[in-house]
């Protein structure tokens, strides 16, 4: 029997060279005529580690890594598949500490599954919870789902049971329901490792969903900047379709569900909710106002149904194991766990899923391991580019959403970006006003002018020109964006700009902390 | 296909590099729309290009994670050793040179997409040497 080899073909495992270690371990398995099997299972999201490279053994997966294509050569050398010792052996991958203190729910079958296989998605008890879901009423999907406590991974955190309530009470010829993949923040990377590594979670995920308000037709709206998740996607669309787990008649239920895979443009506001739909339905992404919440007038006029990438991929593990059983995890309103997303200056950085309630200390140090550089972590982003920076003496911060709007600041999308004391935070604040102006729609003043004053502003700051005047004319604009946007984006904006001035005022030229706006 | 607009202008992309001016009258024409629709779409949307680009497509993140690992540093070298400015082609036509905010590769950043394909933590000798393979290979 030939002697299974598993190498991830997740993005960053391919962004570091794991095409060009398989084809390396395929080469040298032939010279050594050794009978082995390439396997391209997804990421365990120990980003730090790849190329992960893994070998089933009789105790489990044994791991090596990080592997470059120049060490495949001493792995055969050193005998690696019959056990024999080598430098970058790290044991049972299973029992990687790292790996082991984590609380995967959403990530369960990340790592271990090749991504467009349902066979193996079935093995590993995919599509239990959408079976669960066939036998109940739309009512009782929607209690379970409101009961496990889950709310929007997106950034907002608006209870999804109650979102899924209104769309199930409004009345309409058609519904619809749109999973927003346009995750397009810095230090985010869940929605793509989902995508490309376990798209049936997410697809099983928008089945319910149509079966809890009665929706028929499901979109996903794609960054264009993920091709690789783009073409699992529809694999997995396709499969799922052929052996009846999608389409008319799901599983002979009487019940149907379309999905379709539509490409984003580059476009950050299409990550707001009502951009999105404009965007969806072949237009220019301008946010719309609310009300009417999407809820009720969504996608063409119809009540729809838009939830992030993880939300839909963790309502299959609530449906399957319950409502009590997830709820169970967490702290205070924050129910469940997040996916949180380790980026920037770290040592070692990657995908942890953890019940609510860590703070970032433990996820800076104990799993980051500090920063790459050997330099003391200075400022650390939380939640994309419209997060606040937080300083060291609020890393005890734990990951609750109330607790984060305590110090102002935001969860969002549990992506983390740690920063060395090299980085200037004038710098940074100015990056976020300029984003805002390269990213806005341009239909609130607000949003479109601010941003572009705002860089303006800092400009002079930089410069050393009248700062005082200049730093409270940046409050004043912060208070003018954050309560006169129409959106979260200009809204947003203030919050890394002020959280940079607040916490680190001498990087912007003064000394003393000024009254907050 | 319902909101087909998006849709079309990917598949006309994907075809030739870009979405012509010339082909605005006729997308108009086909969706019942203006074209003046067309072109506020089309010029909205940063993923679409309104000229023919270079044989490479090279983007650099510049979005928060890549800066804290020194993708300034890297947009400089790279700058310099193009040639070229952001949205410029070089002028042997060989590289096209845009700007990206994120690429989902945070986790080893700084990172550069060429032709669709992300590379993670890029040092200016490792993009020289992409740069220099492509050259090899064009």
């Amino acid at each position: 029997m030939s002697i299974k080899i598993f190498v991830p073909i997740d993005s960053t495992a391919l962004s570091l060279g794991a095409n060009e270690v398989a084809e390396a371990i395929s080469k040298e398995a032939q010279a050594k005529k050794l009978d082995i099997q390439i396997i391209r299972n997804s990421s365990r999201g120990l980003f730090w580690l790849e190329t992960l490279v893994e070998l089933e053994t009789p105790q489990g997966r044994i791991g090596f890594g990080p592997i470059t294509p120049s060490d495949v050569k001493s792995l055969f050398d050193a005998d690696f598949i019959n056990g024999g010792k080598h430098p970058l052996a790290l044991g049972l991958v299973g029992e990687i500490d790292w790996l082991k203190k984590q609380e995967r729910l959403t990530f369960v079958r990340m790592g271990i599954t090749e991504p467009a296989n349902i066979d193996q998605y079935m093995a590993h008890d995919g599509f239990q919870g959408l079976k669960n879901a066939l036998n109940l009423k739309p009512e009782a999907i929607v209690e379970t789902i409101t009961a496990s406590g889950l709310r929007g991974r997106g950034g907002a955190a608006f209870p999804t049971g109650i979102k899924w309530k209104t769309v199930l009470d409004t009345k309409a010829t058609q519904k619809y329901i749109v999973c927003n993949a346009d995750e397009g923040d810095s230090g985010t990377y869940s929605d793509r490792m989902i995508m490309e590594g376990d798209p049936f979670v997410l697809i099983e995920g928008m089945i319910i969903a149509g079966l809890a308000v009665g929706a028929t037709q499901g979109y996903i709206y794609l960054r264009s900047e993920y091709p690789h998740a783009l073409k699992t996607l529809n694999e997995a669309i396709r499969q799922a379709t052929k052996i009846g787990y999608l389409g008319e008649d799901i599983l002979k239920s009487g019940k149907s569900f379309h999905l379709e895979v539509r490409r984003a443009a580059g476009a950050y506001i299409c990550g707001e909710e009502t951009s999105m739909l404009e965007s969806l339905e072949g237009k220019r992404g301008l946010v719309r106002f609310k009300p009417p919440l999407p809820a009720i007038e969504g996608l063409f006029g119809k009540p729809t149904v838009v939830n992030n990438v993880i939300s839909l991929a963790t309502v299959p593990i609530i449906l399957a194991k319950g409502a009590k059983y997830y709820q169970d995890f967490g702290m205070g309103k924050s129910r469940g766990t997040l996916p949180i997303q380790l980026a920037g200056n770290l040592k070692r950085t990657g995908l942890v899923e953890k019940a609510f309630g860590i703070t970032l200390r433990e996820l800076l140090y104990d799993f980051g391991g500090g920063s790459l550089s050997g330099k003391p972590i200075k400022a650390v982003q939380v939640g994309g580019p419209l997060g606040a920076y937080l300083p060291e003496s609020q890393f005890d911060t734990p990951l609750d959403y109330e607790k984060f709007s305590e110090i102002w600041a935001v969860l969002g999308h549990g992506g983390i970006v740690a920063f060395d004391e090299t980085v200037n935070m004038a710098k940074m604040a100015r990056y976020a006003f300029d984003f805002c102006a390269i990213e806005s729609c341009g239909k609130c003043t607000p949003c479109r002018i601010g941003s572009t004053r705002g860089v303006e502003v800092i400009d002079h700051i930089m410069q050393g020109h009248d700062v005082k005047k200049h730093v409270a004319l940046i409050r004043d604009l912060s208070d003018t964006m954050l309560n006169g946007s129409l959106c979260a984006l200009g809204g947003m904006t203030p919050y890394p700009v002020l959280s940079a001035l607040n916490h680190f005022p001498k990087d912007f030229g003064v000394d003393a902390k000024e009254p907050k706006a | 296909m319902p909101g087909a607009l998006l849709p079309l202008l990917h598949a006309i992309q994907d075809d030739i590099g870009y979405v012509p001016e010339l082909a605005y009258p006729l997308i108009a024409k086909a969706l019942s729309l203006s074209v003046a629709e067309v072109h506020g779409v089309v010029t909205f949307y940063h993923h679409f290009r309104t000229h023919q680009p270079g044989r490479h497509i090279l983007q650099v993140c510049r979005a928060e994670s890549c800066q804290a690992m020194g993708s300034d540093a890297l947009e400089i070298h790279i700058k310099n050793k193009l040639g070229v400015e952001f949205h410029e082609t070089t002028p042997d036509g060989t590289f096209t040179l845009e700007p990206i905010y994120c690429l989902g590769n945070c986790a080893c950043s700084p990172s550069v997409m060429i032709n669709e394909e992300v590379y993670g933590r890029v040092d200016n000798k490792k993009i020289d040497q992409l740069i220099s393979d492509l050259k090899s290979t064009s």
